[in-house]
């Protein structure tokens, strides 16, 4: 395509020092539209941050030659803008003579591929201020080779304008290629980057990569045309469907909400994560909650009971033992493990246990009798992101835990506004055995205990 | 990621404000300091006002040109008008500037042409103005090194013997917050001290050193630095012109008058990012920039100006039409800056031939014009 001499390209810049490509996050301007000297076009993300792109040109936007979400190299025009009809072209076309020459026989790369580097010969450019070294700019060779070591070496053979597909390719047996808020990405979801196919330039893995991935394997596609599918509720699925129907509509459900500062607990978390005694298990902020919680039910017996209907009429089972259910998300569905006779733990042996039955859970390897006779249940439901949710109780039992995310959140902390580590903790439990004093306490106590974990040597 | 954060955050009123002097209040009210009159003349303050109003215009255009791929970076000076417009145009004929790479104010004040910066940050000279000529030496990158440089340029004015006549000139070196963790920084407030030269330390303390807040920096106000040193140190409102006129003077003519150092720092604030290259809202609050906006350097004389009925609308457009036109012409002339011969980098190293570098010279000639063919000039 010829660019006509009325019309003017912007290339994208390097925004950084030594960027190489940008992805379009977002226009801000269509064609057709009048723009400004210095008006915001253009959104991109580089490796080192968002940045807007202002209009070098005066004029109404005439193409917009790449898409959002496309990641594109330094230097492919990315705009056409048609000179201002009444003052003409405002400023200078920012290349010397001779380069805008070479412009108008430049060729725009399509938008299916940008980037691809013009099959021509190479031009021979001297290095615009913050575009980077031109494809075969450091391959010039002298014409009279010095000691004829060099020549065949350095002749380019045309770049293939494609790149197959790759796999991402570990620089000298390192990490695959990536972009840093990309890996940043991969490392907040969990996503080892190792098991990926990038699809991005050099096989380098995209944002999109990532996402693919921690949806799972990527489902078949429902065939065109299907607006509803029917999905048969089996296994895991059914079991939960059938409990929670159950639990809602023959226990009376209550729920209570309670926000805390568990900054302490944070850094327990932390100190105690240095022990010894914790050098082979991962100790959570979800160990001290259970603690808490045993010992909530020490104090208050009443709420590790569950309600019976015998001939006798109905009765309420008091436990004194607590086999505590923790609710993990597997790929099968909800599975709750139980800890069994959790109260005799140690902080030690209770991580242990939490470790072990929820890997083995996830592994879809729990046993019946790893996943039977609950009598108090935590949900964490933080790992979801989310702040709180009203639990549903498992049947058999008398209260459900629901513990959310930690989050910074402006606290007032001993007279000052601080930022602090907030969760928000919510206790369902059934009205026919535990009513709203008992309900309160408990949810309390555990409160009280993750604000200052010492509550829980003082209470234990 | 701060858990305690009661100290409050850098800029927060009421934590951070201890003693600072201010004529100017951000509403544009004008106050009184014992220690630092004032008497400006309304021309005068218009100026002023066209001053702030025309470097930050050429400030925003630089960071437009940067990202429009036209300069590699650029240090802006958004917020720090006040502090640099101040103290630059307290300065005398006979002063010398010792800045970093920020003082693109303190530059227009000494008459060095901001197509002169321009060109530093496109990689098309590297600096290009006479600092004798100007007052004004070149820009110091290394963070900090200049103000060694600058108290050796001091000593030195002592032993001409001039302090204290009319051909005594002071010295000023510029540097920021962060700088003050440096080594040179502490060195340098060691020999000016001990030697009393004739300078004046001017620390923009912008609350952030890249993305390390103030409080990574020092523990006390970094004026109150200055005391352990053994010379005087004050804060100044770095955003009220008209202070860091008064007391940029004063301490000027503290210095050529033989009174040895002053440490002047201008609480002000970096309302864009470091430099171009990095992203501010990656490491610090939206509000606390709401915050600082309501502190504004330049609405306040404007407001001044309006209060006292010493401007009309016909001043402020005139200034703003210049202001634009300025821009206009130094994009205009940016994009038109010739790139450098690549032997002209031999040109200016050395006052007098040097054989290793006549030998590269040779080489380097030698290597161009192996490919004449294909037109590259030398």
């Amino acid at each position: 395509m010829v660019t006509p001499v009325s019309q003017q390209q912007f290339k994208l810049p390097d925004v950084g020092e030594g960027l190489t490509e940008a992805e379009i996050v977002k226009w801000h301007v269509q064609p057709g539209d009048q723009v400004e000297v210095n008006q915001t076009i253009v959104e991109i993300e580089t490796a080192k941050a968002i940045v807007e792109l202002p209009c070098p040109f005066e004029g109404v936007v005439a193409e917009l030659l790449v898409t959002e979400g496309q990641t594109v190299d330094v230097g492919v025009p990315i705009i056409t803008v048609d000179a201002g009809a009444e003052g003409g072209v405002a400023t200078p076309v920012s290349e010397p003579p001779a380069q805008a020459a070479a412009l108008k026989q430049d060729v725009v790369p399509s938008v299916a591929e940008p980037g691809m580097v013009s099959p021509d010969k190479p031009k021979r450019q001297p290095v615009l201020v913050g575009y980077g070294v031109k494809e075969g700019a450091t391959r010039r060779r002298p014409r009279k080779a010095a000691n004829g070591a060099a020549p065949s070496a350095a002749a380019p053979a045309p770049t293939p304008t494609a790149p197959a597909p790759a796999r991402p390719q570990p620089v000298d047996g390192g990490l695959p290629l990536a972009k840093p808020p990309v890996r940043k990405l991969a490392k907040d979801l969990g996503v080892d980057l190792a098991g990926i196919t990038g699809t991005g330039p050099k096989g380098s893995i995209t944002r999109d990569d990532v996402l693919a991935a921690q949806a799972g394997p990527r489902p078949a596609p429902a065939a065109p045309g299907v607006r509803e599918e029917r999905v048969p509720v089996k296994g895991v699925r059914k079991a939960t469907a059938a409990a929670m129907s159950a639990s809602a509509f023959t226990a009376p459900h209550v729920t209570e909400f309670l926000q805390v500062d568990v900054t302490r607990t944070v850094e327990s978390v932390r100190r105690l994560r240095e022990l010894p005694d914790f050098a082979d298990v991962k100790v959570s902020p979800l160990l001290l909650v259970a603690r808490a919680l045993l010992t909530a039910v020490a104090r208050n017996p009443m709420v590790n009971s569950s309600w019976a209907d015998g001939p006798n009429g109905a009765e309420i089972v008091v436990k004194h033992y607590v086999n505590l259910g923790i609710a993990a998300a597997t790929e099968r569905g909800l599975i709750v493990p139980k800890v069994k006779d959790a109260q005799d733990l140690s902080l030690p042996a209770l991580a242990r246990a939490l470790n072990e039955l929820t890997a083995k859970a996830r592994a879809g390897k729990a046993t019946p009798a790893d996943l039977s006779d609950g009598t108090i249940t935590i949900t964490n439901v933080g790992v979801f992101g989310v702040d709180t949710g009203t639990p549903i109780i498992t049947p058999g039992e008398a209260a459900i835990l629901a513990f959310g995310q930690i989050r910074d959140m402006p606290w007032v902390h001993e007279g000052e506004l601080a930022i602090r580590k907030v969760t928000t903790l919510s206790l369902s439990f059934d009205h026919r055995i535990v009513d709203g004093e008992l309900g309160s306490r408990v949810l309390r106590d555990v409160g009280d205990m993750l604000e200052d974990p010492l509550r829980m040597l003082a209470w234990g | 990621m701060t858990i305690d954060s009661v100290r409050g955050a850098p800029g927060t009123p009421g934590v951070a404000e201890p003693e600072l002097i201010q004529l100017l209040t951000p509403e544009g009210e004008r106050v009184e300091h014992p220690d630092y009159p004032l008497d400006l003349s309304a021309e005068e303050i218009k100026a002023l006002y066209r001053d702030l109003v025309i470097v930050r215009k050429i400030d925003l255009e630089a960071v437009a040109l940067t990202r429009q791929g036209e300069l590699g970076i650029w240090a802006s000076l958004l917020g720090q008008e006040a502090a640099q417009i101040g103290s630059g145009r307290a300065l005398g004929a006979h002063d010398m500037v010792f800045p970093t790479y920020r003082e693109h104010a303190v530059a227009w004040c000494r008459n060095v042409e901001p197509l002169k910066l321009l060109g530093l940050f496109r990689g098309v000279n590297h600096g290009g103005w006479d600092p004798a000529e100007h007052g004004f030496h070149l820009y110091t990158i290394v963070i900090g090194s200049q103000t060694l440089h600058a108290t050796g340029y001091a000593m030195g004015v002592q032993r001409d013997g001039v302090l204290g006549t009319p051909s005594a000139g002071a010295t000023i070196a510029y540097f920021g917050d962060g700088a003050t963790s440096q080594g040179d920084v502490n060195e340098a407030f060691v020999f000016a001290s001990v030697f009393n030269a004739p300078i004046v330390f001017f620390c923009q303390n912008n609350q952030w050193a890249i993305s390390e807040p103030l409080e990574r920096q020092s523990r006390i106000p970094l004026y109150k630095r200055a005391q352990g040193y053994g010379f005087p140190g004050l804060r100044v409102d770095g955003n009220d012109v008209f202070a860091c006129l008064a007391v940029t003077r004063k301490a000027l003519e503290n210095a050529r008058t033989g009174q040895g150092p002053t440490l002047v720092e201008a609480y002000t604030y970096r309302m864009g990012a470091h430099t171009t290259t990095d992203d501010p809202t990656r490491y610090r609050l939206k509000a606390e920039e709401e915050a600082w906006k309501l502190k504004d350097p330049i609405e306040r004389v404007k407001a001044y100006l309006v209060r006292n009925d010493l401007a009309d609308a016909g001043f402020f457009e005139g200034v703003e039409d210049e202001a634009k036109g300025l821009a206009k012409e130094l994009r205009a002339a940016c994009l038109a800056l010739p790139d450098p011969r690549p032997l002209s980098i031999f040109e200016h190293v050395y006052a007098e031939p040097h054989p290793l570098m006549t030998e590269e010279q040779e080489q380097f000639a030698a290597y161009l014009a192996s490919f004449e063919d294909e037109g590259v000039a030398s």
